[in-house]
């Protein structure tokens, strides 16, 4: 789960990171009050929306020539002409696909003198089983690119649970990001504060970038991207309380709320697979013989009729979809509970394009014999590969 | 031979009482008679647990270290929801259980990290979690593969996804090979067992005459799979081997229903780890479906 900038440093701010002060808005009538509230002379406006590379983004209503998503604003006017001009208004980066992102809200910040601009990242490092902190002198970029062209100038420190952020931890970050003075200061309080925040809320991604050398020498975290591990909000409720609808698919929404692992595609074979990896393989096998997949769909592993009737009703949903192929393999899923499921839903929404059923494993005998008694109309697929060409054949004609 | 289990291994249940933990434990004793020896619930100790299929009584203790010294136990298996299940998982680290395997999917990956540190100071071996456990044909089974697709034979498989994992055992059943042993190693980005720890196995089994890895997008492991064979080629270890991974169509920076699945930072992509499979000697089947051919493809020569 992926929340906002201006969330996200409230977070951090809690626990005694750095933080300019700034105020969010969703009504230009309150710009003027908001930048009054601030220091000044500099001030900074900031779209909030789930996407990266913001600063260089451009608006779709306004010309090329304008200024992008993020900008600097020298007086309390040029705070409302700014809002004026973005707030409501479609960003593209290169995050958001074409479509972009509608900008609702806004983040006014006081502006910061900058000397050095860095970057530092928390997240969970797999191939040790640990938390690690990712640190770059070279800050305010891409860090991919900083990673493709340059990796020697990224260092990873991974973090021993049973000790948290040692001295020698935190000076070798100090050392990879250069800092000295107040900085250096400022950083060995810092990094125990950023994992204490990652650990007590359960953060996947916690990435600062820049973290910033302010010309007085201290350090400040100048933008914020935290994510949540989805499996760990049955602990946060405060955090759940942060999520922003309107920054999420429809489609993804109402699958959340019956617990179904599902993702918008853009093609238009919708699929229902159970279990990750067959239903990426599912994606991929639609791909190989010349169609594309509009979802990927994990109905999981002990779904019920139910919860198999969502996801039907949610592939049906989609304009998109000329041909649906569900694919079951049962382990923990019975093929009975999966046909039951399809039946009801076709029942109750209808079926208007052609569906390829593929069931195999536990009781698929039985789910076999409930979908060939249904008089439903469904194409039975003998395997896969079978279930993938059918299901292309139905949709090209 | 095989790997992990045989049909000596004795397996205790946790989380033996609820639906997920007793469906599967009756599979299990229906399974070849796979050795289930007891259950563990913190409430219910002293006990019994009977199954429905055919009455199989099983006795119930209040913790795993009571349950080994009572039954012997050589492994655990876990079915408890995912709030519980890391502190289920350290339960059976301490009581030195040697096989623990937590089928739970959706534990917090910090919980894990938790558990991997303790992990690392045991002599346990922990699969998963979220994978659908280990089976070898005709002798044991833990977790929850359907038992039914296996076939005894000479193929060992190692998977990070369940289904595929009953993918590859299918398919090479119907081609006649059948398997030594299929392990699932889970989707979770922080877990027990790694492809490394597998395969290291699977070489060193004589039974095994052939391998298949099943991998997905997200993290490493794969790559560092494939460093490793190439290490042990040079050493003159080296079996026919075949590949499948799943998520060349996935979108960038989108978490593919397993935790553990996504293409991050630029890493993770399944192309780097199919050219790095290949540069292993790995043959990667582009489809699905076509995994137990490509075998027997491989095998001819």
């Amino acid at each position: 789960m992926n929340i906002h900038e201006y969330q996200a440093k409230e977070i951090l701010k809690a626990y005694g990171a750095p933080v300019a002060a700034g105020v969010p808005l969703t009504d230009a009538a309150d710009a003027e009050a908001a930048a009054k509230s601030l220091p000044g002379p500099l001030y900074v406006v900031k779209s909030q929306i789930h996407a990266g590379g913001r600063g260089k983004g451009k608006f779709k209503e306004l010309g090329p020539d304008a200024k992008g998503g993020v900008r600097l604003a020298k007086s309390v006017d040029e705070v409302k002409a700014n809002v004026e001009e973005m707030l409501g208004r479609t960003l593209v980066t290169k995050q958001t696909g074409e479509a972009g992102k509608v900008v609702n809200r806004l983040y006014i910040e006081d502006g910061a003198d900058i000397a050095r601009e860095l970057y530092l990242s928390l997240l969970v490092d797999r191939s040790v089983g640990r938390v690690a902190f990712v640190a770059s002198t070279e800050g305010g970029m891409d860090i991919e690119t900083v990673a493709h062209d340059t990796p020697e100038k990224i260092v990873t420190v991974a973090i021993d649970p049973d000790t948290g952020v040692t001295e020698a931890d935190a000076g070798q970050l100090c050392e990879a990001l250069e800092l000295q003075g107040e900085a250096r200061a400022d950083g060995m309080k810092l990094f125990p504060i950023l994992y204490k925040a990652f650990c007590e809320k359960d953060m996947s991604l916690l990435e600062i970038n820049p973290l910033i050398v302010l010309k007085d020498g201290h350090l400040r975290v100048l933008d914020a991207k935290v994510s949540f591990d989805g499996n760990s909000l049955f602990r946060h409720e405060d955090m759940v309380a942060l999520r922003d609808l309107t920054e999420e698919d429809e489609k993804e929404i109402e699958a959340s709320k019956h617990g179904l692992a599902y993702v918008a595609l853009e093609g238009n074979i919708g699929c229902m697979v159970n279990g990750a990896g067959l239903a990426m393989a599912t994606m991929d096998i639609i791909k190989l013989y010349g169609a594309e997949p509009a979802n990927f769909l994990d109905v999981g592993g002990g779904a019920s009729k139910e919860k198999v009737t969502a996801a039907f009703k949610i592939i049906t949903a989609d304009p998109n979809v000329k041909g649906i192929l569900i694919n079951i393999f049962g382990g923990i899923m019975r093929c009975d509970v999966i046909a039951e499921g399809v039946i009801a839903a076709v029942k109750e929404v209808g079926l208007q394009v052609p569906l390829v059923v593929r069931l195999e494993g536990t009781r698929v005998a039985e789910g076999k014999k409930l979908i060939s008694e249904s008089g439903l109309n469904v194409i039975a697929a003998d395997d896969l590969d079978d279930a993938a060409q059918k299901i292309v054949k139905a949709v090209k004609g | 031979m095989s790997i992990l289990v045989d049909k000596n291994t004795r397996v205790i249940v946790q989380g033996l009482t609820g639906k997920t933990g007793t469906f599967h434990t009756e599979q299990a004793l229906a399974y070849f008679g796979t050795k289930m020896v007891g259950g563990v619930h913190p409430k219910k100790g002293g006990e019994a647990w009977s199954s429905g299929v055919d009455g199989t009584s099983l006795p119930i203790f209040a913790s795993v270290a009571e349950a080994k010294e009572a039954t012997s136990a050589d492994a655990s298996v876990i079915y408890v929801p995912p709030a519980g299940a890391a502190d289920a998982i350290i339960e059976a680290i301490e009581a030195e259980i040697g096989l623990i395997v937590c089928i739970t999917e959706g534990i917090p990956v910090l919980d894990m990290v938790k558990v991997k540190a303790k992990l690392d100071k045991s002599r346990s071996r922990l699969l998963g979690p979220n994978c659908p456990g280990v089976l070898t044909p005709e002798e044991c089974k833990i977790g929850i593969m359907p038992g039914s697709i296996f076939k005894k034979g000479s193929v060992g498989i190692v998977s990070r996804s369940g289904t595929l994992t009953y993918e590859a055992v299918f398919q090479t059943s119907n081609v006649g090979l059948g398997q030594t042993t299929a392990v699932g190693i889970g989707g979770d980005p922080v877990k027990g067992t790694e492809f490394i720890d597998v395969l290291e196995m699977f070489l060193a089994d004589d039974a095994t005459k052939s391998i298949i890895m099943i991998g997905e997008i997200g993290g490493s492991a794969e790559e560092d799979a494939a460093q490793f064979l190439i290490d042990e080629a040079k050493r003159g270890r080296k079996k026919p081997m075949v590949g499948f991974i799943a998520g060349r169509t996935a979108p960038k920076g989108r978490t593919m229903g397993h935790a553990g699945a996504v293409v991050s930072g630029g890493k993770g992509g399944a192309e780097d780890k199919i050219a790095a499979m290949e540069a292993a000697g790995i043959r990667v089947s582009p489809s699905p479906a076509q995994i137990g051919k490509t075998l027997v493809e491989v095998l001819k020569g």
